[in-house]
């Protein structure tokens, strides 16, 4: 046989082939990954220059006078008969106080009263109103308020309403706006940070600008409450059983693919089962965050099993051989030995499936949880689970199809502060994992 | 007491499913002995021995005909408890299995789960007492809070070896207690095995006809599932009366 000596620095055609593919491979992969990167800092930077907003909110300070022959006529300061008087009452005296704004600082306008103080928010009136009721000896004096604007100056003063969009808009005038340049000049009117999108409830579609995320928070964190409480025991529970104990037979392979299967269903028929199930025919509450909790109950516990199996299974056999061989039970194989190892994998699969409960939408649709229903934080937790409440991607959803582009920033803002929470949770189930994961 | 019969298997049959994995085996072993298993691979001498304590028990598919008794009494009674049967017959596995926990948790979880002692001090003279006859006292007695899977092979056998007897067995099953082991630790092993027959009924299943002919008193051939010829290991290496047996130990099949 007559071999074909050749030298190694001289590449043959096959070689070249070769280096070429595995060089045109990588390429494939390094533009994968950079059209993904691309996306993610599109993505990211949409999310943040459009819903940053959110957070900052434009506020009016003004003295108010609260005049004691309007608010309290009898004079008693009986609660009562302060009560009586609406947020009527107190429109004239915010109106007053414009005036005397005017007259005091020079502005230069030819807007009636009316009109002027139309640069306020709607529920200009009902917040002073409320504000009085808190403190009665306030009547009779005068304070100085800071008011929220309207959603068009405040879209002015972000940049969100110029003079030219406005042009055929019956909400704002030219008019209301050379007063507003006049007012930032004097500092009266301030953009400020927004602690009322993080505490407060979502308003009506004429206030865009009184709407807050708090009391949505508030709903999915007692939403996850229920899910952890329910889905963890169950979910553990019903592992340890199909992975130790059950005997293997076509009953198992059967729970076991059904169990997989339900991973893959769409949340919005976990929804509709609720409605049928827990509302229409248990008649539990409608919106009610338990109820909505144990509707994601179900989307989550087929992830939860799914994961704690997978990390029963990653337990070395050996060791359950070491526990049984110096005659431990099995119950005492699984609690002392084996439960303790995969530990680590099923908090961090338990976070995934909450983290993912609590970006879902679709089931919330079906049970009533969406829509403009909680106007106050729930004082306890029997009202914070039982009470109506949306959860937060409803009410960013809620947000999204009102048409007003006040409301608009709002959901970009929920979407902020969901993702932090998202991205909190996997980073501590990263870490939990990477902490107490043992090797051996 | 010496040589008083300890374990006598009579007509034991295992199945896999469909595998014949032991055909009618009898033998009776004696205590304060070393008994070794040999044979081929797949020849059924592990799973012989986990029958012993039923440890195959475990897999779902596996099945057991015929009588094994422990000091006359069926282990295979239904009215047997296995958990409370490993108690008394201890194992020791092929690879070195510590519990990932502290060197003394490892020693003290069978006396624990066992209620074996009614104090610290008392749980601690246990240990002590395992770990001395487990030959690694010495080497760890400093380190005792130290997790067990930080020894070497050697080590972390005899570690296993020092669990099994802090149940206070009277029996302890081997399954190739050095095969994942280097000569040195291997020597070691033996050596305790040695001492072991003292006060327990070893068996031991090794690949080894060496190590048979080291450590054991007596030895069984096992060759596909039957038990082919079981005597004095000097008997049985000198002058085997089965060919099979002759052609194994002179290398000529396994």
């Amino acid at each position: 046989m007559k071999i074909n000596k050749t030298s190694l620095s001289s590449i043959s055609s096959l070689s070249q082939k070769r280096i070429a593919a595995e060089k045109r491979f990588r390429l494939y992969g390094l533009i994968g990954i950079s059209i993904g990167l691309l996306m993610l800092i599109i993505l990211i930077g949409t999310i943040l220059s459009k819903g940053l907003n959110a957070f900052q909110q434009t506020f009016i300070t003004i003295e108010i006078e609260l005049i004691e022959a309007k608010l309290d006529k009898k004079g008693n300061r009986d609660l009562a008969d302060i009560k009586k008087v609406t947020t009527f009452g107190y429109t004239p005296l915010i109106k007053k106080s414009f005036e005397v704004l005017i007259s005091k600082e020079n502005l230069v306008t030819d807007l009636s009263s009316k009109n002027v103080s139309k640069i306020l928010s709607k529920s200009a009136a009902s917040e002073l109103r409320n504000f009085v009721l808190k403190d009665l000896n306030l009547i009779g004096q005068t304070v100085s308020f800071e008011f929220l604007t309207n959603s068009w100056i405040d879209g002015y003063l972000k940049g969100r309403v110029t003079r030219e969009t406005i042009k055929n808009s019956k909400n704002v005038s030219p008019e209301q706006l050379d007063l507003v340049d006049q007012l930032v000049e004097l500092g009266i009117i301030k953009k400020k940070f927004n602690l009322g999108f993080l505490l407060g409830s979502d308003a009506s579609d004429m206030r865009p600008e009184a709407a807050g995320f708090g009391v949505s928070m508030v709903g999915s964190f007692y939403m996850m409450l229920v899910v952890l409480i329910l889905s963890l025991p169950i979910g553990v529970a019903a592992s340890i059983y199909l992975e130790e104990f059950a005997p293997r037979n076509w009953i198992t392979d059967v729970i076991e693919v059904n169990i997989s299967n339900l991973a893959a269903v769409p949340s919005i028929v976990f929804g509709i089962l609720g409605l049928a199930v827990f509302i229409n025919f248990m008649h539990l509450p409608q919106s009610a965050p338990f109820v909505g909790g144990m509707v994601l109950t179900l989307m989550t516990l087929p992830t939860i099993i799914i994961s704690t199996r997978a990390s029963l299974k990653s337990v070395p056999p050996s060791i359950r051989d070491a526990a049984l061989g110096v005659g431990a039970s099995r119950m005492q194989t699984v609690f002392h030995h084996v439960l303790p190892l995969a530990a680590p994998g099923i908090l961090t699969g338990t976070i995934i499936g909450l983290a993912q409960a609590l970006g879902e939408t679709a089931p919330l649709l079906l049970i009533g949880m969406i829509g403009y229903i909680a106007t106050n934080m729930p004082t306890g937790i029997i009202e914070g689970l039982a009470s109506p409440n949306s959860a937060m991607p409803a009410q960013i959803y809620e947000w999204a199809k009102r048409s007003d582009p006040a409301f608009y920033e709002r959901a970009w803002g929920g979407i902020i502060i969901l993702l932090v929470f998202l991205i909190t949770m996997n980073t501590v189930a990263v870490i939990l994992r990477r902490r107490f994961e043992r090797r051996w | 007491m010496k040589n008083e019969i300890k374990i006598s298997a009579k007509g034991v049959q295992v199945f896999y499913a469909d595998k014949h994995a032991i055909k009618n085996v009898d033998v009776e072993i004696k205590d304060k002995t070393v008994t070794a298993f040999i044979g081929p691979s797949g020849c059924g001498k592990s799973t012989f021995l986990r029958s012993l304590n039923r440890m195959n028990d475990t897999i779902n598919t596996c099945r057991v005909e015929g009588e094994i008794l422990l000091d006359g009494q069926n282990i295979y009674d239904p009215e047997v408890d296995p958990v409370q049967l490993r108690a008394k017959v201890g194992m020791v596995f092929q690879k070195p299995n510590p519990f990932p926990k502290s060197i003394y948790d490892n020693v003290a979880y069978g006396p624990r789960i066992h209620g074996l002692s009614q104090s610290k001090t008392e749980l601690d003279e246990i240990v002590e007492m395992a770990l001395r006859r487990g030959a690694l006292w010495e080497e760890v007695k400093d380190r005792l809070s130290e997790p067990g899977t930080g020894l070497s092979g050697g080590q972390q056998q005899r570690l296993c070896i020092a669990r099994a007897i802090a149940t206070q067995p009277e029996v302890l099953l081997m399954d190739e207690p050095c095969s994942a082991l280097d000569p040195i630790a291997t020597a070691q092993i033996e050596e305790l095995i040695n001492d072991l027959k003292e006060n327990f009924c070893v068996v031991i299943v090794t690949h080894s006809m060496q190590q048979a002919a080291r450590v054991s008193n007596k030895t069984a051939f096992f060759h596909l599932g039957d038990l082919v010829e079981y005597g004095d290991t000097e008997e049985l290496f000198i002058k085997p009366i089965d060919p099979r047996t002759e052609s194994y130990i002179s290398g000529k099949i396994g």
